[in-house]
């Protein structure tokens, strides 16, 4: 199970990656690819959507069921994956590059000083396996 | 996103296992609990890959879990006759059929298998969820018959289920009897390499197949055999998209304690005859049908979701739902109120918030023959 080293994480399992300065780019995790299976259909936010932290603001379903994606930061949708429209598979084959969900552009870039580091992950998804 | 479901974690200690636990421990299987016992939902493949084994080769399932009954004497026959919806009568030895066990109140305590073994020897197959139930059901009607004794014998048996299109030449291959003389719902004593062994051409994928009934200790070595010559591990999750696909209800999904099968497309199974419970049962008039449904929009119907007209009023709820990993459509099990009911009806599944357009379809959701392979 990967968990990139760069990358920092959310508890509900959602990457977080500075594209560049202040625009933060989001998905979900190997850990959560494998749990739900083959992804078939996604949900996401509207570009300009302004969101909280801690709001479901996408949808990833599978077969087995749909889960919810949350804001990992507050702040506004600056872009969103439609390749992923018609190919929602890209989530499970590469949930670090091609299958990435939603840019966000935070409110307060030092939010993300609350997220996890790799190692703080790989212990959540320890507890929860 | 939402974390997952917490499978075994801590309370692997209280669930039960079958002899084969260890063996999809070891093939990689991702276990949960269903009914108590530890069972594998997928391996590495995949529900979506297993899905299509079956349609395509032969896929292997553990079924273990689930209950058996053997029902002995002079007086099974008639015992059987009312005890359950379809009539026993009308199964030959070496043969086997699909039926119901009613309640008192007017609905099922579960869906079963019965197996005529030999003159005076019955193997009832019941759900795992409902061994209890049905058990003290069981023998509850057997007080007032003679000469009939009704047993658990769920742990002398194991239970594997080898389905796919190619599943006859593998097994023909491994077996003394000869299976092209087997035809569907046939039950017979063979061997598989050196182990006794009980067939029947029976299961619950909608494709050709068979159940295999071992003795536990041989469980482990049969399975092996068969994974050798090519059988592939399958798990529950493709056991159940198989199963609505090929339009077959679950006990606690489409049938329940409440369900009057009469309203359902398996009405068929209900024959006019008596039966214990019927004084339970009211005059035939169905307020509400069990309906096959498919999605035309985007979206999957899942298990409590409301069904609306196309005037947004609710009319029903979804039993079951899935996409199909064949057809990849979403199709679903509803129930509906009686004027919604008609093959061709314009329905919407509420889907989180969003009325997704839906039809009431007829069985089946797919045609074997039709499939491209």
């Amino acid at each position: 199970m990967e968990i990139p080293e760069t990358l920092r994480y959310a508890r509900t399992h959602e990457w977080i990656s500075e594209l560049e300065a202040e625009l933060f780019t989001v998905g979900i995790t190997d850990f959560a690819q494998e749990q739900l299976g083959d992804v078939v259909y996604v949900e996401l936010p509207a570009v300009g959507d302004k969101v909280r932290a801690g709001d479901a603001v996408a949808v990833v379903e599978s077969v087995k069921t749909a889960s919810d994606i949350y804001a990992p930061v507050s702040g506004t949708i600056e872009a969103v994956n439609d390749a992923l429209e018609s190919a929602p598979e890209g989530i499970n084959e590469e949930p670090y590059e091609h299958g990435w969900l939603f840019r966000i552009k935070p409110d307060d870039p030092a939010e993300r000083d609350a997220l996890l580091d790799a190692d703080a992950y790989r212990a959540v998804c320890d507890e929860e396996s | 996103m939402d974390g997952p479901r917490k499978d075994c974690g801590g309370s692997v200690l209280h669930m039960n296992t079958t002899p084969l636990t260890h063996l999809h421990e070891q093939l990689g299987a991702r276990m949960t609990d269903f009914a108590g016992t530890s069972m594998p939902l997928q391996y590495a493949a995949g529900i979506g890959e297993e899905h299509l084994v079956v349609r395509e080769r032969a896929g292997l399932f553990d079924v273990s879990h689930m209950a058996e009954f053997r029902i002995a004497g002079s007086g099974a026959l008639p015992y059987l006759r009312y005890a359950l919806l379809n009539d026993a009568a009308k199964l030959k030895v070496g043969r086997a059929h699909y039926s119901m066990l009613p309640n008192e109140q007017g609905g099922l305590v579960d869906d079963v298998y019965l197996y005529h073994l030999a003159d005076e020897d019955w193997l009832l197959v019941a759900n795992a969820a409902n061994r209890a139930t049905a058990d003290v059901r069981l023998q509850e009607i057997a007080e007032g018959f003679e000469d009939v004794t009704v047993r658990d014998v769920s742990d002398d048996w194991a239970l594997l289920a080898l389905q796919g299109p190619a599943a006859a030449t593998l097994l023909d291959r491994l077996v003394a009897a000869d299976l092209t003389q087997m035809r569907k719902n046939d039950t017979k004593a063979t061997t598989l390499r050196d182990y006794a062994v009980r067939l029947a051409r029976t299961g619950y994928t909608g494709e050709d197949g068979f159940e295999i009934f071992t003795r536990p200790g041989d469980a482990v070595a049969v399975w092996s055999i068969l994974q050798d010559e090519g059988a592939e591990p399958c798990g529950l999750g493709a056991r159940d998209t198989l199963r609505l696909e090929a339009g077959f209800p679950l006990y606690g999904h489409e049938l329940g304690p409440d369900t009057d099968p009469r309203c359902t497309p398996f009405s068929w199974v209900v024959k006019d005859k008596p039966f214990a419970g019927q004084a339970s049962w009211p005059q035939l008039r169905c307020k509400q049908r069990l309906v096959p449904l498919r999605l035309s929009g985007r979206g999957i119907a899942r298990e409590g979701y409301q069904v609306h007209n196309t005037k947004d009023a609710v009319v029903g709820v979804v039993t079951s739902g899935t996409l199909s990993p064949l057809t990849r459509e979403a199709i679903a099990f509803a129930w509906v109120e009686a004027a919604y009911a008609e093959p061709g009806n314009a329905l919407r599944v509420l889907i989180r918030g969003n009325p997704v357009d839906a039809i009431v379809v007829d069985l089946p959701f797919f045609q074997p023959d039709a499939r491209v392979s």
